[in-house]
């Protein structure tokens, strides 16, 4: 049955990108920028990072040349497929006045079609959180619904582990479970370069019906059944989730938040790159006349005095109280809001805080010397 | 039709750059013309408008007796006063001086050292009145320029916002040159407003619109010279334009000598 697995070869896998920009999808995958493995529009399999990877560490990250030719040999890039659904910034509404008062122009809508190319099973996790948040919940976000309906998703289940990566402390990697159309594993035979093909949705069957391909053998499925149990003993880092809600409600007033906002600088960063963090604000402009105003909705940050700002000053105004609001929420009250961590383990705010402030750590932290 | 409010653009020790911003935004300098008086802006008009003007734009610090007492009285003119870039706001470069004996500068540098009469130190413009608005930026961003100027015609709060230069580097998509390259950056500390300029070209940020929000200098201090920028290094990175903002001037005094 073609559900147990199919296999691509190298020029297979060409050709299923091709067949996906013959159906209007634009490609979003990784590609390599500025010293990074970063995910942006890309043409094809010429794009990918072939022969590359990347060392991660709290606060640093490094490209690294690999010995093989592995198109996905790397773990998660500086940011998450998060960009193409949830945008930076949206015009939510043009104005022009008339007569005392305004009339709302016409906004444009069409969005293309995106096909993610090889999003990890954290960043698949990362987007069904979203989408509880943004798509399922009592109000949905027009924009995200616009960019986030029919996206195909190519999954790629990991055959690296990041410095950072976490994943099976948070049960969401490295094996893809659910959330893509098609899933891959890379292997590699020698000189032998391929993937063997997972088929989750029938846009999945019928796209792959048209690029050549071959049935999977048992060896096939037991050698990616060995990357991702060897990716899963590679974890950079681990986090004990053992009762974690009820510990960090516990300690509310852990000296340990003073320490971490010693060093924390409320730059943000942990947030942004963050595949699960939500949050946006909205300005509105006007030109000088006064005769144009826009509404922005653009991403904010709960380290940012303006996001907790309630008439007559912010709320948080101290980075302890900021910080412990981010970590807090992503894993204590996230639960209680929407059934789940809001923390999938990607390892991307350990990495991207320029201080190297590592969440696992400073859980752990508490979790030893919590007081009686 | 409402009355047209007076603009007024006043100088004091600066380079004219800020002010130039305003003359180079040409795609809206008829629209701004045509929603204000420009009542007094040496720069681009010898023609003045007796006062009291409704916007007074300053641009510069204050660095002499007089331009103490002349503040004083733009003051008196305005009704609403905004400062503009990291001289008004901050000191500016000229600001390196307060570290310094400008007594003895004087007498080394000029050839008639009695001619100079100076403050010994440079300081921002709301160490002097007070002030409705401050710009930042070395230069202004001429974006924002025009943003407080709307909001100031429309009554409306202007929409510059005071979190770091990393929130508008992530929005644009740029790889962190801190991280990914090792290039220390004041980008975590620095006011927003050019839209992280610097990071966009693989350069780590300078500093010219100045501390941001909450700016904890000390951390990201303890990080440069982790990564091998020597504290005579850190002390010159925080010395530039906005030398004597508070969070920088503290954080370079606790490293210099
Ligand atoms: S909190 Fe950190 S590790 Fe967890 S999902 Fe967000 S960026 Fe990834
Ligand atoms: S934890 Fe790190 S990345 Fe997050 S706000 Fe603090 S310093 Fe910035
Ligand atoms: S490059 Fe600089 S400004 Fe940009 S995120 Fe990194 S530290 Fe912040
Ligand atoms: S030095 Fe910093 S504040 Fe100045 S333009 Fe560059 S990034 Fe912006």
């Amino acid at each position: 049955m073609e559900n147990e697995g199919v296999v691509l070869s190298r020029e297979g896998f060409a050709a299923l990108l091709r067949a996906l920009r013959e159906d209007g999808y634009r490609l979003v995958g990784p590609t390599v920028r500025d010293g990074a493995i970063v995910y942006d529009t890309i043409g094809g399999i010429a794009d990918l990072p072939e022969g590359w990877t990347e060392v991660q560490e709290r606060g640093r990250y490094r490209l690294e040349r690999r010995t093989d030719r592995a198109l996905f040999g790397f773990a998660v890039g500086p940011e998450s497929f998060k960009r193409s659904f949830f945008a930076p910034t949206v015009s939510l509404w043009r104005a022009r006045r008339k007569d005392g008062s305004f009339v709302v122009l016409d906004r444009a809508a069409e969005m293309p079609r995106v096909a993610l190319i090889g999003a990890r099973a954290c960043d698949l996790h990362a987007i069904a959180i979203q989408d509880r948040v943004l798509l399922e919940g009592p109000a949905v976000d027009p924009s995200y619904a616009a960019r986030r309906r029919g996206a195909f998703v190519v999954a790629l289940n990991c055959g690296t582990a990041g410095g950072t990566c976490f994943c099976v402390s948070m049960g969401t990697g490295p094996k893809a479970a659910s959330g893509f159309d098609l899933a891959l594993t890379e292997l590699f035979d020698g000189e032998d370069h391929r993937f063997l093909v997972q088929v989750a949705s029938p846009e999945g069957a019928a796209i792959l019906a048209r690029v050549p391909h071959g049935e999977a053998q048992k060896t096939d499925l037991e050698a990616a059944e060995r990357v991702v149990q060897n990716t899963a003993s590679q974890m950079g880092r681990s986090l004990d989730t053992t009762g974690i809600k009820e510990l960090l409600y516990r300690n509310l007033d852990h000296p340990r938040w003073d320490d971490v906002a010693d060093r924390c600088l409320a730059c943000a960063n942990c947030t942004l790159v963050c595949p699960t963090c939500f949050c946006s604000t909205v300005e509105d402009v006007t030109d000088l006349d006064g005769e144009h105003a826009e509404r922005v909705q653009r991403w904010d940050s709960c380290f940012t005095l303006d996001h907790s700002y309630v008439h007559g000053g912010s709320v948080r105004p101290s980075t302890k109280s900021r910080y412990r609001q981010w970590l807090t929420h992503k894993l204590a009250s996230w639960i209680d809001q929407f059934g789940t961590s809001g923390c999938v383990g990607c390892g991307r705010c350990v990495t991207w805080c320029p201080v190297g402030i590592d969440i696992t750590e400073e859980v752990a932290a508490i979790r030893s010397t919590e007081k009686g | 039709m409402r009355r047209k409010p007076k603009l007024a653009v006043w100088k004091f020790a600066s380079c004219d750059g800020c002010q130039l911003s305003l003359l180079d935004c040409e795609d809206e300098l008829l629209a701004l013309a045509g929603a204000v008086r420009i009542a007094h802006f040496i720069e681009a008009s010898s023609k003045r408008l007796k006062g009291p003007y409704d916007l007074s734009i300053v641009e510069g610090s204050i660095t002499t007796a007089a331009d103490a007492e002349r503040i004083r009285e733009v003051r008196r003119v305005s009704k609403v006063l905004v400062t503009i870039g990291a001289c008004a706001t901050a000191g500016g470069i000229q600001a390196l001086r307060n570290f310094r004996d400008v007594a003895e500068f004087r007498s080394i540098v000029y050839a008639k050292p009695e001619y100079i009469d100076t403050l010994a130190t440079s300081t921002a413009i709301a160490e002097h009145v007070p002030v409705e608005f401050e710009l930042r930026g070395c230069p202004i961003d001429k974006r924002q320029l025009l943003e407080v100027i709307g909001a100031f015609l429309n009554g409306r709060k202007p929409n510059v916002a005071s979190h770091s230069v990393c929130v508008e580097c992530k929005l644009k998509g740029n790889v962190c040159v801190m991280v990914a390259h090792g290039t220390p950056c004041l980008g975590p500390i620095t006011h927003a407003g050019c839209g992280a300029l610097c990071p966009s070209y693989a350069r780590g940020c300078y500093g010219c619109f100045g501390p941001m929000e909450t700016p904890n200098a000390a951390s990201l201090g303890r990080a440069f010279l982790a990564a091998n920028v020597s504290p005579r290094g850190l002390v010159r990175m925080l010395r530039t334009f906005n030398a004597n903002a508070e969070a920088f001037r503290k954080e370079s005094e606790r490293h210099e000598g």
